[in-house]
C-alpha cells in the first residue's frame, strides 16, 4: 500500500534543476532514507513533498490524494510532520510549550510522554534555548513524534548527536516502525544501514539508485557517486 | 496555586485595587486615572498584535480612531444612543482591520510597519480632507446630554470612572484569558518561530489575521470609550503620535505581559503630565523613553519583573 | 490664466520640490541600502538643517549671499555630526537590529524635534534668499500673424528657484561620481553587497556605518539650506519631507539611486502638479496609499530589492 507518490516532481532554482523529474514511492510503514552527496536535492525534495517549498513542476500524492496544490500546514494537518535539518525550536519557551504546541494540547502527561520518549521528560519546565544543541535535536524529533504522523519526514536528525544519543535515536525509530512511516535524510551511513528498509540515491536532482541497504551497498554506480567519496 | 489560578488572583486583585483608588482619589486623579485606564485598554489591543504574536504596527492609531470617529459620528451626527454607537464604533474598528490586515499581511517585518504607517497616515489625511462631518483638526464635542447610559450620567466623574475600569476589565480578562487558550498559545508560536508553526500544522496566516482584527477592534473600543467618556472626538487621535504612544507603553510596561500595558500607560500619563508643567516640549520625555527602552530594558518594567524575580508572571 | 501657461507654471514648482526631495531621499535610500535600516529621524535632520541655517544666516548682517554660503556649508556638518553621535550612542548598541532601529529612531525624533522647539522656539523663520530676481515666463500663441510670444500675467519664477534645481542636480552628480569613481564609494558599495564579505577583506564596516548615516543626514539637512529661503524653518518641518522620502525610496525601489532619483522626479513633478490643481490633501491621501500598495504587491520597487 503506497502512502507517498510524487509524478515528475521538478524544481527549477534559476536555470538550475535542484530537482529533476523525480518519480518516488514509499510504501506504508516503511523507513526509507534518502541519501546522496551534498547539493543532489536531498532537502528541496523534501520540502516539495511538506509544501515548505512549491514544486515547478510535477505532481505529490499522500494517501491517494493529489496534494500538489495544498498549503505546508494542511499537508501537515493531514499526517505529515517535519523536523527542520537547522534546528528550529521555539528557543525562548520551556520544553513543555514546545512540545504542547506540537501536540496541539497542553495535557501534561501526554506531553510528558512525548518528552519521555526522548529522555527529556525531567527537564520539561527549562527554557528550550538553554539546552546542549545534542539535546535539542532530541527536543526536535520529539515534537515531530508528538504529532503521531503517517509519516514522518526527518532533515539530518542524528547531526550533531554523541555516540549514545545516536543509539537512543536508532531504538526510538524502530519503535515507531509499523505505524509510521519514515522518511529519513541523512549522511551518517551507520545509521542509514541501521535504520532503513530501503534507500534511494538522489544525485544532482535526479534518483540513481534505489534498493536494500544491501542492494545499495553492492552497487558500483552509487559507490562512484557517494560511498567511496564519503 | 496553578499558574492559572495565580494570574487570575492576579487580575482580580488589580481590578480590585483599581475599584478602591477610584473611590479614594481626589477628583483630578480619579479623572486621570479613567482617562489611563482607556489608553491602557488601547495598549492591551497593541499588546495583542505586538506582544503576542510579534507583528509590530506603526499604525494603531487610525483604529483607535475608527473606534472613536465610528461612535463619536453616530452620536454627533445621527443623533445615536450610547450603546448603539459603542457597537457601531466596534464594528468601524473591527472592518478597516479586516481590510488592512488582508493588504498589510502579505508583507512581513520593516515593510508591514511601513505599510501600517502608511495606511495610517492616509486615513489621519483623510479625517482632515473630510473635515466637513469630521471638524478636522479642530474636531467636535459630543453634547452633554447624549453621553448618558442607563439612566446614568458619564459625565459624573465617579460613573465615568467605573466605566472606564468596566471597559479595561473586560479587555484585560478577555486578552488573559485569551492567551491562555490554544489560539494565544500559537500566536506565541507565530512570535517566537513562525516557520515553525507552519510546520506544525497551523495556519500561520489565519492566526495573524484574527490578530490584527482582535487587536484593531479591542484599539477601536478603547477610541469609542474614549469618544464617549470624555466627549471629545478630534484628528489628533488619528495622527502618527497616537500611532507611537502605544508602542512606547507596552515597551515600558512589558511587551507580552497581561498588565504591563497599564504600568506604561499610567507611568508615562504621570511622566507627560510633569514634564508638561516644565516646558512646552514635555514630547522629549516620549522620546528619551524611547531610546532608554531600545538600548537597556527591551523586556519593559513587568518583563523585567518576570525575568528577575516572578517568572510566573502572566 | 489660461490651462498652458497654469500647467507651466505648476510644472516649475514640481521641479523644485522634486530637486529637493530627490536629495533628501537619497540620503534615506543610502543608509537603507548600506545598512540595511530604516532611520525615521531623518526629517529631523532635515529640519536641522533649515533652522541651522537660520541661525546662522540670520546675524549676518552682510550681504545675505554671505550667510546663505555659511549656511550651506556648515549645517550638513551639524546635522551629521549629530548622526553619527546618534549611530555611535544608539545604532551601534542595537547591533543594526532592524526593528530596534526603528523605535530607537523614532525616540530621536522626539528627542530632535522637541529639543528644536525648546531652542529654536515655535515660530516659523524665513530666512532670505542670497538672489532673488523674478523671472517672466514667455507664452506662445497662434494669432492673427501666426505664431506669437507673449508674457502672460503670473507666469513667472525667482532666479533662486531656477538655482536651486540646478544646484540638486549638482550634488547629485557629485554624490553619482563619489560612489562610483571614489575608494569611498567603493568601500560603501562593497558593504552594501555583502556585509560578511567585506568585514573579511578588512573594511572598518563600523566606520563605514557611521560615515553613511552622517553622510545620509547631511544630505538632508543641505537640501533643507537650499529650501529654506523659500519655505521658512519651523521645528515641525520634518515630517513631509519623511513621508515623501519613505514614498520615494519604496517607490523607486530600496537602495537604488537610479531608482530613487526617478521616483523622486515622479513624485515630486506629480505632487506639484497635482497640488495646483487638487487638493493638496487628496493628493496626499492618494500618493500614501499607493505607496502602502506598492509595498504589498510589488515590494521590489521600481529597481532594486525587496524590504524584509
Amino acid at each position: 500500500m503506497i502512502l507517498l507518490e510524487t509524478k515528475g516532481l521538478t524544481r527549477i532554482y534559476g536555470g538550475l534543476r535542484a530537482v529533476d523529474d523525480v518519480d518516488f514511492s514509499l510504501a506504508r510503514g516503511e523507513i526509507h532514507a534518502l541519501i546522496g552527496p551534498n547539493g543532489a536535492g536531498k532537502s528541496t525534495f523534501v520540502g516539495m513533498v511538506s509544501g515548505r517549498i512549491p514544486a515547478s513542476k510535477g505532481e505529490v500524492w499522500f494517501e491517494g490524494r493529489n496534494i500538489t496544490s495544498l498549503p505546508a500546514h494542511v499537508r501537515i494537518k493531514q499526517g505529515m510532520a517535519y523536523t527542520f535539518q537547522i534546528t528550529a525550536i521555539y528557543a525562548r519557551l520551556s520544553l513543555f510549550d514546545n512540545v504542547a504546541l506540537a501536540l496541539g494540547s497542553r495535557d501534561r502527561p501526554a506531553v510528558l510522554e512525548a518528552l519521555a520518549r526522548v529522555g527529556l521528560a525531567d527537564r520539561a519546565a527549562q527554557t528550550a534555548g538553554d539546552l546542549a544543541y545534542g539535546h535539542q535535536r532530541l527536543l526536535e524529533i520529539a515534537m515531530g513524534v508528538a504529532q503521531a504522523p503517517q509519516l514522518l519526514i526527518l532533515d539530518e536528525p542524528t547531526q550533531g548527536l554523541a555516540e549514545s544519543e545516536i543509539e537512543g535515536f536508532n531504538h526510538l525509530i524502530r519503535s515507531l516502525a509499523g505505524d509510521t512511516t519514515i522518511l529519513l535524510i541523512e549522511h551518517n551511513m551507520q545509521v542509514v544501514m541501521a535504520l532503513a528498509d530501503t534507500i534511494t540515491v538522489l544525485d544532482t536532482g535526479k534518483i540513481l539508485s534505489r534498493g536494500t541497504p544491501d542492494e545499495i551497498r553492492a552497487n558500483s554506480d552509487v559507490q562512484n557517486a557517494y560511498l567511496g567519496v564519503g | 496555586m496553578t499558574v492559572n489560578a495565580r494570574s487570575t488572583v492576579l487580575h482580580l486583585g488589580l481590578i480590585a485595587i483599581l475599584i478602591v483608588l477610584g473611590l479614594v482619589l481626589p477628583t483630578y486623579h480619579q479623572g486621570n486615572l479613567a482617562r489611563i485606564l482607556v489608553l491602557a485598554t488601547y495598549a492591551i489591543g497593541f499588546n495583542v498584535l505586538f506582544g503576542y504574536t510579534g507583528l509590530l504596527s506603526l499604525g494603531h492609531a487610525m483604529f483607535f480612531a475608527a473606534g472613536m470617529y465610528g461612535c463619536g459620528l453616530a452620536m454627533h451626527l445621527a443623533d445615536w444612543s450610547v450603546l448603539p454607537a459603542l457597537g457601531m464604533g466596534l464594528a468601524s474598528a473591527a472592518a478597516l482591520s479586516l481590510v488592512v490586515a488582508v493588504l498589510a499581511l502579505r508583507t512581513i517585518g520593516v515593510a508591514f510597519m511601513i505599510v501600517t504607517l502608511m495606511f495610517a497616515q492616509a486615513f489621519f489625511l483623510a479625517a482632515l480632507y473630510l473635515g466637513e462631518w469630521t471638524g478636522g483638526d479642530e474636531g467636535f464635542v459630543i453634547a452633554q446630554a447624549r453621553r448618558q447610559l442607563a439612566g446614568f450620567a458619564l459625565t459624573e466623574p465617579l460613573t465615568r470612572f467605573f466605566a472606564a475600569l468596566t471597559v479595561f476589565s473586560v479587555a484585560l480578562l478577555l486578552t488573559a484569558w485569551l492567551m491562555q487558550m490554544p489560539f494565544g498559545r500559537i500566536l506565541i508560536g507565530v512570535r517566537e518561530n513562525e516557520e515553525r508553526t507552519r510546520m506544525l500544522g497551523y495556519d500561520v496566516f489565519r492566526h495573524k489575521l484574527l490578530a490584527v482584527v482582535i487587536s484593531g477592534t479591542i484599539s477601536g473600543g478603547a477610541g469609542a470609550a474614549y469618544a464617549v467618556l470624555f466627549g471629545y472626538v478630534g484628528a489628533t487621535f488619528a495622527s502618527v503620535q497616537y500611532s507611537i504612544f502605544p508602542l512606547l507603553w507596552v515597551l515600558l510596561g512589558g511587551m507580552g505581559t497581561t498588565i504591563g500595558p497599564l504600568i506604561g500607560a499610567a507611568f508615562m500619563f504621570y511622566l507627560i503630565d510633569y514634564a508638561s508643567g516644565l516646558t512646552n516640549a514635555y514630547l522629549l520625555i516620549v522620546g528619551a523613553a524611547l531610546v532608554l527602552l531600545t538600548l537597556f530594558a527591551r523586556a519593559g518594567i513587568v518583563g523585567e519583573i518576570r525575568k528577575r524575580w516572578v517568572p510566573w508572571l502572566p | 490664466m489660461d490651462f498652458g501657461p497654469h500647467l507651466l507654471l505648476a510644472v516649475l514648482e514640481g521641479a523644485v520640490g522634486a530637486a529637493v526631495l530627490a536629495l533628501t531621499a537619497l540620503g534615506l535610500s543610502l543608509v537603507f541600502g548600506v545598512m540595511r535600516v530604516v532611520n525615521v529621524a531623518h526629517g529631523e535632520f532635515f529640519m536641522l538643517g533649515a533652522v541651522v541655517a537660520w541661525f546662522i544666516a540670520s546675524p549676518i548682517a552682510a550681504h545675505p549671499a554671505i550667510g546663505f554660503v555659511a549656511a550651506l556649508a556648515i549645517a550638513p556638518l551639524v546635522a551629521g555630526g549629530i548622526a553619527v553621535v546618534v549611530d555611535r550612542l544608539v545604532l551601534k548598541r542595537v547591533e543594526y537590529d532592524p526593528e530596534a532601529t526603528i523605535v530607537g529612531t523614532i525616540g530621536v525624533l522626539y528627542i530632535i524635534q522637541q529639543s528644536a522647539l525648546m531652542i529654536y522656539g515655535p515660530e516659523a523663520r524665513p530666512v532670505e534668499p542670497p538672489f532673488n530676481h523674478r523671472i517672466a515666463l514667455p507664452w506662445v500663441e497662434w494669432g492673427d500673424s501666426g505664431l506669437s510670444f507673449y508674457y502672460p500675467w503670473g507666469l513667472s519664477t525667482t532666479s533662486y528657484k531656477l538655482f536651486v534645481i540646478v544646484a540638486a542636480v549638482a550634488i547629485l552628480v557629485t554624490f553619482w561620481s563619489v560612489m562610483s569613481r571614489t575608494r569611498l564609494g567603493l568601500i560603501m558599495r562593497a558593504t552594501q553587497l555583502d556585509r560578511e564579505t567585506a568585514v573579511a577583506f578588512g573594511i572598518p564596516v563600523q566606520r563605514v556605518y557611521s560615515i553613511v548615516f552622517g553622510f545620509g543626514a547631511a544630505l538632508a539637512a543641505l537640501s533643507a539650506v537650499l529650501i529654506v529661503p523659500i519655505q521658512q524653518a519651523h521645528y515641525l518641518m520634518g515630517h513631509d519631507p519623511l513621508l515623501l522620502s519613505f514614498i520615494v525610496v519604496i517607490i523607486g525601489g530600496l537602495g537604488s539611486v537610479r531608482g530613487t532619483v526617478v521616483a523622486a522626479l515622479l513624485i515630486g513633478m506629480s505632487d506639484g502638479i497635482i497640488s495646483v490643481f487638487l487638493s493638496p490633501t487628496l493628493s496626499k491621501i492618494l500618493a500614501t496609499l499607493l505607496v502602502a500598495l506598492v509595498l504589498v504587491f510589488r515590494p521590489q520597487g521600481l529597481y532594486g530589492k525587496k524590504m524584509a
